[in-house]
């Protein structure tokens, strides 16, 4: 094991790189995304609730079904694997934020209201700051399960940690499947280490 | 002496309720004037209130707020002339004392020195020390504390009206009294209309110029409380009063 480690080390930092570097991307574009809709979801109810359920349908259809209908559309490739990450954190963005935006103290809100102060700022000085724990959470989900799932993002040629692992599985290698297996377990145990840590501290 | 607000045949239903919770409403408030709302929960007298900053609209009727209808009006910026205090005060726990203060002054964009003064002042009005207060969180204060600053988070703006829905309903006998002589103090310096809604007669006898007794969403009698004792409009202002004499009575023995 330690062997293949000598003599692929180049191979094992560009998986693991490219895993970070799908990872990231999804992040990125899920949050933004993610905040877009929530903004449209806090002026209406119906909406949020469209887009909600819409999600959580999206969300229960397995990975690699999921890979498979893109692949036609989009085809293989990192671009896929995005999209389909994209799509399973908003189920896991969407849900927390709004929750947490909704169970803000109802008197809060009738006094601000009452106040006059209006929607946008209600939602973006009151709603948002008090909603900080429950957003955090839901961003802490999406993270490690967009590491967990990338693996599965090798079988449509996307890279990162999944393409040693599935490698290793196709020609039964077990220096690479034991590397796969803990390159994507340990980054998915040490990001939440840290994530828990950074949730602490700002709640 | 002007006319701060009028209501006139103002009805108010809510959906999936069989009977209106204000039933045909006709009054007229003269600015300057201490009104203070009674009645039990469910009479409508919260909604009553909550229909002049226009957190509810009415169904029939119309509402002049110093001979303009609110209707017309935009809520939000309305609103921002009306002081409001509710029961569970609603601080933002996130701001600190003088940002809950601030909210309004800062909403309509005063220099910051402006708004600094005013929160000192406000303060020093409801009787705490600002540099004691003026950093610390909502939840390092006592009840009390915390009502003390809902009602200067109200006054901030001096607003010509000030709407308070059962603010002193959750606060110990002796503070509320405290703060019943208080809001008193600020409410005769300031010659301001203030609306009170509570449940407790004593309180209502006791602030208001009038008193504006509603049972069933209908008004039962609109007097000051000299005229209410000595001639109850109907048997329902009857036995409230007779209730809160028995209280009397019982506490003399």
């Amino acid at each position: 094991m330690i062997d293949y480690l000598l003599r692929y080390p180049d191979k094992l930092l560009k998986a693991f790189m490219g895993h970070i570097e799908i990872v990231l991307i999804t992040l990125v574009v899920s949050i933004l995304f993610a905040a877009m809709l929530t903004i449209l979801a806090a002026y209406s109810k119906i909406v949020s609730k469209i887009l909600v359920n819409i999600f959580a349908m999206i969300y229960s259809i397995p990975s690699l079904a999921l890979f498979a209908m893109l692949v036609p559309l989009t085809g293989l490739g990192k671009d896929t694997a995005i999209i389909v990450l994209v799509l399973y954190n908003q189920y896991l963005l969407l849900r927390n934020t709004i929750d947490g935006l909704n169970n803000v103290e109802p008197s809060i809100i009738e006094a601000a209201t009452g106040m006059g102060m209006s929607k946008s700022q209600i939602l973006f000085q009151v709603k948002l700051p008090l909603a900080t724990k429950p957003i955090f959470a839901g961003i802490h989900l999406a993270v490690v399960s967009t590491i967990g799932i990338a693996t599965i993002a090798a079988s449509i040629n996307a890279g990162g940690i999944g393409s040693i692992l599935l490698d290793g599985l196709r020609t039964v290698n077990t220096a690479k499947i034991l590397w796969g297996t803990l390159m994507s377990a340990g980054l998915a145990i040490v990001v939440n280490g840290i994530l828990n840590v950074v949730e602490k501290k700002i709640t | 002496m002007s006319i701060a607000i009028e209501f006139k045949n103002v009805c108010k239903q809510f959906k999936g309720s069989a009977y209106s919770a204000v039933d045909h409403v006709s009054l007229t408030i003269e600015h300057g004037e201490f009104i203070t709302i009674l009645g039990s929960s469910g009479c409508g007298k919260t909604t009553l209130l909550k229909m002049i900053n226009r957190l509810y609209d009415p169904h029939e009727g119309s509402i002049e707020f110093f001979g303009e209808d609110i209707s017309n009006k935009d809520p939000v910026e309305f609103r921002r002339k009306i002081g409001y205090v509710i029961q569970q005060v609603g601080l933002f726990p996130h701001m600190t004392i003088a940002g809950n203060i601030a909210t309004v002054p800062k909403i309509l964009k005063w220099p910051k020195e402006k708004i600094d003064a005013r929160v000192d002042e406000l303060l020093k009005l409801v009787g705490l020390e600002p540099s004691e207060f003026k950093n610390r969180y909502p939840s390092q204060l006592s009840g009390g504390q915390q009502q003390r600053i809902g009602l200067a988070r109200a006054l901030a703006v001096n607003p010509d009206v000030m709407l308070l829905d059962e603010p002193f309903g959750a606060i110990d006998a002796i503070n509320r009294i405290n703060l019943q002589d208080e809001l008193l103090k600020i409410y005769t310096a300031s010659k301001k209309t203030y609306l009170f809604v509570t449940h407790d007669i004593n309180e209502a006898f006791k602030l208001g110029n009038r008193v504006l007794i509603m049972d069933k969403g209908k008004i039962q009698q609109f007097d000051t409380p000299k005229n209410i004792v000595a001639s109850p409009a109907n048997d329902f202002v009857k036995s409230l009063i007779n209730s809160a004499r028995g209280h009397e009575v019982f506490l003399e023995v």
